[in-house]
């Protein structure tokens, strides 16, 4: 599977709206949207997306990264899965 | 019910204790006559907000008319029956004890939850305790993710992360006790032709620290528009003992002692009590951080986890849903 920055952003997309109940594939969360403040996620839902993310790109989440400034949004969980896959990639 | 007046660390203070309890007391009669029931059943664990049930129901019934039933299991503090013996002799109510382990037992419970404890930590068995907590509010600004602190029967203590399937297995094998102490207060409601006493007070209630079918079952819920600190407030003025009032608030549902601060909530109940009154009266964040000693980005995040936790408390409120 693919791990450039527009399939990472599709595959984020299709998770939410699959288990989120979003009407339309969450093509119309706007990507700096809050997850959190608009009511898609609840701290059961960030576990639920980290656990997607651990098990789909094949790296762990570590509790000082669980933060909104790298989860709280589509925009923000793609870079922050582009940044740990260099990481994971260069060590 | 809220005082009124400028926000203060006084702002919940209640004015006339007396006349709160009467106007409490006469609306439990007014339900118990609505619903054709003679007294009322609560389950009794020692802590303040069932002590200060009984007493009120003790007032509004009269003491012959009200049942304390104690449900100790396996994990129950050692405290537990002696202070809900003692909350229940302090206002004259009759208890009966039923210890549940046996049922938790049969519906595996305890296998179920440490099954999955073992998946996070292999080596969790026997003699071991543990218990999940929460990252601080305070403290952090990660998301309030649950881990589990375990204890080894050597007394180390290890500290895991909890994937979403072992916490939820974690939660949904804890919550058989919370229902099976239900049922049993039910059961005896049922025999007396009593109604059953809900214990949340307004900030469990508000924020969903119940389980659904669980605690959060009852026909009436006397104290859930009293902040915590005004439920103390009330214990003080009906008697409840020393003893009681004292105990720092506990869940008592895990084998390790943890907090309701370790497991839900963001702060200790009176700084808790302020924050939710303050989002509910549009109190700035800056005049609480002032009077809470706390920094206006921690008063923030604790706003937002009212809010977050207003979210997820809509579902566990919430009556079955006709579709058509």
């Amino acid at each position: 599977m693919a791990n450039d920055k527009a399939s990472i952003e599709q595959e984020l997309r299709q998770f939410l709206a699959d288990n989120f109940i979003l009407d339309d594939g969450g093509a119309s969360l706007a990507a700096d949207e809050s997850l959190t403040e608009s009511g898609v996620l609840d701290s059961m839902g960030v576990l639920e997306l980290i656990t997607f993310i651990e098990e789909r790109y094949g790296f762990s989440v570590p509790d000082e990264d669980t933060l909104p400034e790298n989860l709280d949004s589509v925009e923000r969980l793609v870079g922050y899965v582009e940044r740990r896959l260099t990481e994971v990639g260069a060590a | 019910m809220s005082a009124t007046g400028a926000f203060g660390l006084d702002v919940l203070r209640i004015a006339d204790p007396e006349a709160a309890i009467e106007e409490i007391t006469s609306g439990m009669r007014r339900v118990a006559r609505e619903f054709r029931r003679k007294g009322g059943v609560l389950g009794l664990s020692g802590g303040i907000d069932s002590s200060v049930v009984a007493a009120l129901a003790a007032r509004a019934f009269g003491p012959s008319n009200v049942l304390g039933v104690l449900m100790p299991e396996t994990d129950s503090s050692d405290d537990t029956l002696h202070l809900s013996r003692l909350a229940a002799s302090s206002c004259g109510v009759d208890t009966v004890l039923e210890n549940i382990t046996p049922i938790l037992e049969g519906a595996r419970a305890y296998q179920r939850r440490d099954e999955a404890f073992k998946r996070v930590i292999p080596e969790y068995g026997p003699g071991w305790k543990a218990k999940l907590v929460l990252p601080s509010v305070i403290e952090s600004e990660s998301y309030r993710i649950f881990s589990v602190v375990a204890q080894a029967p050597d007394g180390t203590i290890v500290k895991e992360r909890l994937p979403l399937a072992e916490y939820m297995q974690v939660v949904a094998a804890t919550n058989f006790k919370q229902r099976t102490r239900k049922m049993m207060e039910y059961y005896h409601a049922d025999r007396l032709n009593y109604v059953v006493l809900g214990t949340p007070n307004k900030l469990e209630y508000d924020q969903g620290f119940f389980v659904k079918n669980g605690d959060g079952s009852a026909d009436v819920k006397p104290i859930a528009h009293l902040y915590k600190s005004q439920v103390y407030q009330l214990a003080e003025a009906l008697g409840v003992p020393e003893e009681i009032r004292s105990r720092p608030p506990t869940t008592d549902t895990y084998s390790m002692p943890q907090s309701q601060e370790e497991f839900y909530f963001s702060l200790p109940y009176d700084r808790m009590d302020l924050c939710l009154y303050a989002v509910d009266n549009n109190v700035p964040a800056a005049t609480v951080a002032e009077t809470l000693d706390l920094t206006e980005d921690q008063v923030e995040r604790v706003f937002a986890d009212i809010a977050s936790k207003r979210r997820m408390s809509r579902y566990l409120h919430a009556e079955p849903q006709l579709v058509i």
